[in-house]
């Protein structure tokens, strides 16, 4: 079993490099010259050749993927162009407030949306079961900044007032000072994420509770109760980890559209500023932030998915 | 991803499975027609709203038809003073046409890369698998807007990327479906008769999987939408002065309260447009799901 | 009659409204046995499940009377059945492998019943009691095992200590020992054969197998279409059946004893010589020789694991790792099918095991059979036709079945199909890997029947490969016996079956049921 952890992991640290290396190579695909373009048309030759020597761009492209990744490891992820500050202090600045929001968003749909699943599998096919599956399809099919865009309509604007639609407070304040600015982004995530949760908790409690043992079980005489906790609800652990850590790693990119939705001072909004300007150290940081962030929770999700299976777990001695 | 453990009651009347069939049973749950009659209202409306806003309203998509937030006309002006109804009528041609084209990108590509890794087998699934990981440690629009950072909003990057992105997600489908299929003895014949490999995949293997595609073009069309839509909705997608949804809605939320029209008509249209695709999607999901069930009976 | 057991006028249809059982009455006694057989898709899982008081998903009752021990089980609330479940009436599934909860140890599973129920002594006696009863450890190591830690036949016996944990008055058994191979299969029918005497148990044997009938039933109730169309003692059903669908199921019971004439001795036309074959540390195949000569027919017998269907995909070429030769007339061929010429490809033939997994579900009958022809011959679109409806008369399939799909053949229809496909090139040498493992009983006999004629008329040689021994007398010449990865014992079927040389030759011989 620590074998199988080991190589996942393995994996991970394999997969996370190659991220590294397409996210530095985007950039090389990058028209023109960046010291060109942080000086403007007007600099000298004398000057480009200064930065460019500044940004060691005058050396050979793996020696600067090496510095790059050397900086990952250092904490120096570079210069901003727009901002002319370092990269690290931009994201610092921010990247507690989107924590605060992803964590919040998770803590609240991942037992919501397991909590549904059972009960919607529960009461497979009656009204109840119906409703859920419904409601949860039509809103899985939603983009985000659709139901961000409904719930300010309905909460904040045009039907009732009640939580206000932006975020005031400016970057590397700290966000939860006024709770009520961190609802309606909170309340968005729950819902782009909790159908998924919903469905897929549904779907595996629906397969388990038609399998054999679970038949087994009730034909033994067992307790309707000891039946899904003991027999049925373990089995979906696997399985359903998977999809939470899935969805997961998903709001750290679903972060992106709210966050610029609601003004929220997350690193969202920062990697959408430094799309529209170009501002490439600064993507490059946030993307492999968010790769990162991705990783390793299906990492975790995997590994919870070993500890999980019995089959894998007694193969310990191999 | 989701192999439902059906229950083992033998049913001898269950009728035998036919071809094509697959549609019809999707066309027996509800919210297939649901789904049909939302994506067909939408659809009407991309592609016959450039054509037809002009003719109703009397103005184009940019032209200045009356000062700002006016309220005449049907659903009046936006901040500039453009027709909202003619702006809307208009917004979904692009986003249609650039979410099918990426889907189609997206399947076609996707479906291969399965097929090949699923029945190939060996060390070209595992280095197949392997980028697949790659790619998928991104979430997609992270590396939508990765590509615009260097290259910039342009329509054809749009398809490109989405559809790209949707690929691996396809492949992991195809390749499930394939090593499901591979594993049966009417494979095995083909190869004892030494039918070419082309063949296999095409002839044996395809038309044993597209229960499994056809799911997932209602699903990645549902995707497609939400991504393109967004990427214009951050303001990185299809660019000004361009009438679009996504874009509509960026543009006049600022005046929400004013002039709620600007927002919540592309707001509607878009909802209806992916809950339409995905509902479709569904009955074609249980349909496949049902059709399983036949055949293990 | 006191029965412990007694379901009258039992009717049972789908939600939809289609009915799965109607009528249907039986009585178990105490310390009896009661057999109930049907085919597949006969209802009597639902009769035998009916007894606890449980119907499956999309079931519902719609008349009659379930009686244990006196109760009315189907009157009794969900929490009056729960008590009953288990404690007075037992069940054990078919698949312990998919009945068994995978993640729990067997020893809680096991206890779970006991505890369940309520016991006056301790549950952890009982349950090393009940281990016990059923051959099994019971020390304290062996219980903290998994399911997926024991063999199949370790697992039936597991399901049946759970059942008679809570010494129940009545036992339904599902096909305990389907899957099971048959020297299990005979340990397991004493062990339930011994548990329900001791205990003066009532047990419903649920089964398709009448040879595993006779081993083990008091009585017989014959299932057919939902209803029971006969019913008496095991031995009168045997001998004098009076319905014509019990004749039909008695008939279809191969007999060992069979006779068939032994061919003279020929140079052989097919000829596996030192085949091996491994994966890894697992040895499949240890240097097995084995010959086919012209016309001739070898049975090649072993049990599941034994290796059988690999050497039989070796000769055919869907196995290429395989150090030996196989040789066709005298001359080499490659190990990979791709490798070998279209002749020899055309002169060795393989019919698959399972018909519902050898033919593409959207490919018609004709286009399936037609796939041969057209890699392997020049043969002009109109020709491959014509030859196609030629073979589809040939096993007795009938053209009109030609355009149709494999979803609206029956199990039999489409071994038929695959056959054709087999021969539609005219093969020297027909491979037949468990052809018939897959059918219903009563189809059995008519696959086995057909390739006999078929060998007969167009005279091939075939190497039949089959787990049942009793099929050796009704289609070869030769036996060969494998047991793990080795040829054992080989001979004229006649000296095999009368005077077997090999103690797992005698021991399969012993463990196969007869009537």
């Amino acid at each position: 079993m620590t074998g199988l952890i080991l190589r996942r992991l393995l994996v991970s640290v394999l997969v996370l490099w190659v991220v590294s290396l397409l996210v530095f190579v985007a950039t090389l695909l990058l028209p023109g010259d960046p010291a060109r373009a942080i000086l403007g048309q007007q600099a000298t030759p004398e000057r480009i050749a200064a930065l460019q020597h500044q940004l060691h761009l005058d050396l050979p492209v793996w020696q600067r993927y090496l510095d790059w990744l050397g900086g990952l490891f250092t904490g120096d992820l570079g210069t901003s162009t727009s901002t002319q500050g370092p990269v690290t202090a931009l994201i610092g600045d921010r990247i507690s407030a989107s924590l605060v929001l992803l964590v919040v968003a998770a803590v609240l749909a991942t037992p919501l949306g397991l909590g549904l699943g059972t009960w919607s599998s529960i009461r497979r096919d009656r009204a109840t079961d119906q409703a859920i599956s419904g409601v949860s399809l039509v809103i899985a099919a939603l983009p985000e900044f659709v139901i961000g865009v409904a719930l300010v309509v309905l909460l904040s604007t045009t039907v009732f007032k009640i939580f206000p639609s932006v975020t005031i407070t400016p970057p590397g304040e700290a966000v939860w000072r006024q709770p009520a600015q961190l609802v309606l982004p909170v309340l968005t995530l729950v819902l782009v994420v909790t159908p998924y949760i919903t469905r897929m908790m549904r779907a595996t409690m629906n397969e388990v509770l038609d399998s054999g043992y679970v038949e087994m079980a009730r034909l033994k005489g067992v307790r309707e109760r000891t039946v899904l906790v003991r027999h049925a609800l373990p089995h979906a652990i696997g399985p359903v980890a998977q999809v939470v850590a899935l969805q997961l790693a998903w709001l750290a990119g679903g972060v992106v559209v709210v966050e610029f939705l609601f003004r929220y001072p997350g690193i969202g909004q920062a990697l959408i500023d430094a799309v529209g300007k170009r501002d490439v150290a600064v993507v490059q940081a946030i993307t492999l932030l968010i790769a990162g962030v991705y990783i390793v929770v299906n990492l975790l999700a995997d590994v919870v998915g070993i500890l999980a299976d019995p089959k894998l777990r007694t193969e310990a001695g191999r | 991803m989701t192999a439902v453990e059906l229950p083992r009651t033998a049913t001898p009347d269950a009728p035998p499975a036919r071809p094509g069939g697959l549609f019809r049973t999707a066309w027996t749950f509800p919210q297939a027609k649901i789904g049909t009659a939302l994506t067909l209202v939408v659809v009407l409306i991309a592609v016959l709203g450039p054509w037809l806003g002009p003719v109703l309203t009397g103005h184009t998509t940019t032209d200045f038809a009356g000062k700002p937030f006016k309220h005449d006309g049907v659903f009046g002006t936006d901040g500039l003073g453009r027709d909202v109804l003619t702006r809307f009528l208009a917004g979904g041609t692009t986003l249609l046409l650039y979410a099918v084209l990426a889907t189609v990108l997206g399947i076609v590509v996707g479906a291969l890369l399965g097929m090949v890794a699923g029945y190939g087998g060996g060390r070209l699934d595992g280095l197949l698998m392997r980028g697949n990981d790659v790619l998928l440690s991104f979430p997609q629009l992270v590396i939508a807007l990765l590509a615009i950072a260097v290259i910039g909003p342009e329509g054809w990057l749009l398809v490109l990327l989405i559809g790209l992105t949707h690929a691996p997600r396809t492949a992991r489908v195809a390749r499930q479906a394939t090593v499901a299929v591979a594993g049966h003895d009417y494979i095995r014949a083909a190869e004892m008769y030494a039918v070419p490999r082309s063949q296999i995949l095409l002839r044996e293997i395809l038309p044993n999987i597209t229960g499994p595609l056809m799911v997932e073009i209602g699903l990645r069309l549902t995707y497609s939408i939400g991504y393109i839509a967004s990427l214009s909705f951050l303001g990185l997608g299809i660019q000004p002065p361009s009438a679009d949804w996504g874009l509509m809605i960026n543009e006049n939320r600022i005046a929400l309260v004013v002039q709620p029209w600007g927002v919540l008509l592309p707001v509607l249209a878009i909802a209806a447009l992916t809950v339409g695709t995905n509902l479709v999607a569904d009955a074609l999901a249980s349909a496949a799901a049902g059709r399983k069930r036949e055949a293990r009976a | 009659m006191n029965a412990a057991l007694e379901v009258t006028g039992l009717a049972v249809s789908t939600v939809a409204g289609s009915p799965v059982l109607s009528d249907v009455s039986f009585a178990v006694a105490p310390g009896e046995v009661l057999a109930l057989v049907g085919e597949s898709g006969s209802g009597k899982t639902t009769a035998g499940l009916a007894a606890l008081g449980h119907f499956r998903r999309g079931l519902a009752v719609s008349g009659g009377q379930v009686t244990v021990g006196g109760v009315d089980v189907l009157s009794l609330d969900i929490g009056g059945r729960r008590r009953l479940r288990g404690s007075t009436v037992a069940y054990i599934p078919q698949d312990p492998a998919l009945s068994l909860n995978p993640a729990l140890r067997i020893g809680l599973q096991i206890a779970e019943v006991v505890e369940t129920h309520g016991y006056e002594g301790s549950v952890d006696d009982r349950v090393g009691e009940v281990l016990e009863e059923v051959g099994l450890p019971s020390d304290a190591r062996y219980r903290r095992r998994y399911p997926h830690q024991l063999s199949g036949g370790q697992q039936q016996r597991v399901g049946i200590a759970m059942a008679f944990a809570c010494r129940p008055a009545v036992v339904v058994l599902d096909e305990p020992t389907t899957g099971l191979d048959v020297v299990t299969q005979a340990l397991v029918l004493k062990t339930v054969r011994a548990l329900t005497a001791e205990h003066g148990v009532a047990a419903l044997y649920i089964t398709h197998d009448l040879a595993v009938v006779a081993e083990i039933a008091d009585r017989v109730a014959v299932m057919y279409h939902g209803e029971i169309v006969e019913c008496g003692p095991a031995v009168s059903v045997l001998r004098s059946p009076s319905h014509a669908y019990t004749r039909r199921l008695l008939d279809a019971v191969p007999d060992p004893g069979a006779t068939s004439v032994p061919p003279p001795p020929e140079d052989p036309l097919l000829a596996a010589t030192g085949v091996s074959v491994s994966y890894g540390q697992n040895v499949v195949l240890r240097g097995v020789d084995v010959s086919v000569a012209r016309g001739e027919c070898l049975l090649l017998l072993g049990e599941s694991g034994s290796g059988k269907t690999t050497l039989s995909q070796c000769i055919a070429g869907l196995t290429h790792s395989y150090s030996g030769t196989v040789s066709l007339a005298g001359t080499g061929l490659a190990a990979a099918t791709r490798h070998r010429t279209d002749e020899q490809r055309r002169r060795i033939q393989y019919v698959f095991q399972s018909p519902f997994s050898s033919l593409n579900p959207r490919k018609t009958v004709a286009q399936s059979i037609e796939v041969p022809l057209t890699q392997l011959t020049s043969m002009s679109r109109s020709e491959r036709r014509a030859r196609v409806g030629e073979v589809l008369d040939r096993v007795r399939l009938g053209r009109a079945l030609a355009d149709r799909l494999p979803d609206q053949l029956s199990g039999g229809e489409r071994q038929r199909a695959a056959i054709a496909r087999a021969l539609v090139t005219t093969p020297d040498v027909l491979v037949c890997d468990e052809v018939t493992s897959a059918l219903d009983v009563s189809v059995q006999a008519t696959i086995v029947e057909l390739l006999g004629e078929l060998r007969r008329e167009l005279g091939m040689a075939m190497l039949f490969v089959t787990h049942n021994i009793a099929l050796a007398g009704e289609v070869a010449d030769r036996i060969a016996v494998l047991q793990g990865g080795s040829i054992v014992e080989e001979g004229p079927v006649r000296t095999v079956l009368d005077s077997p040389s090999h103690a797992y030759t005698r021991e399969l011989l012993a463990a196969t049921p007869r009537l």
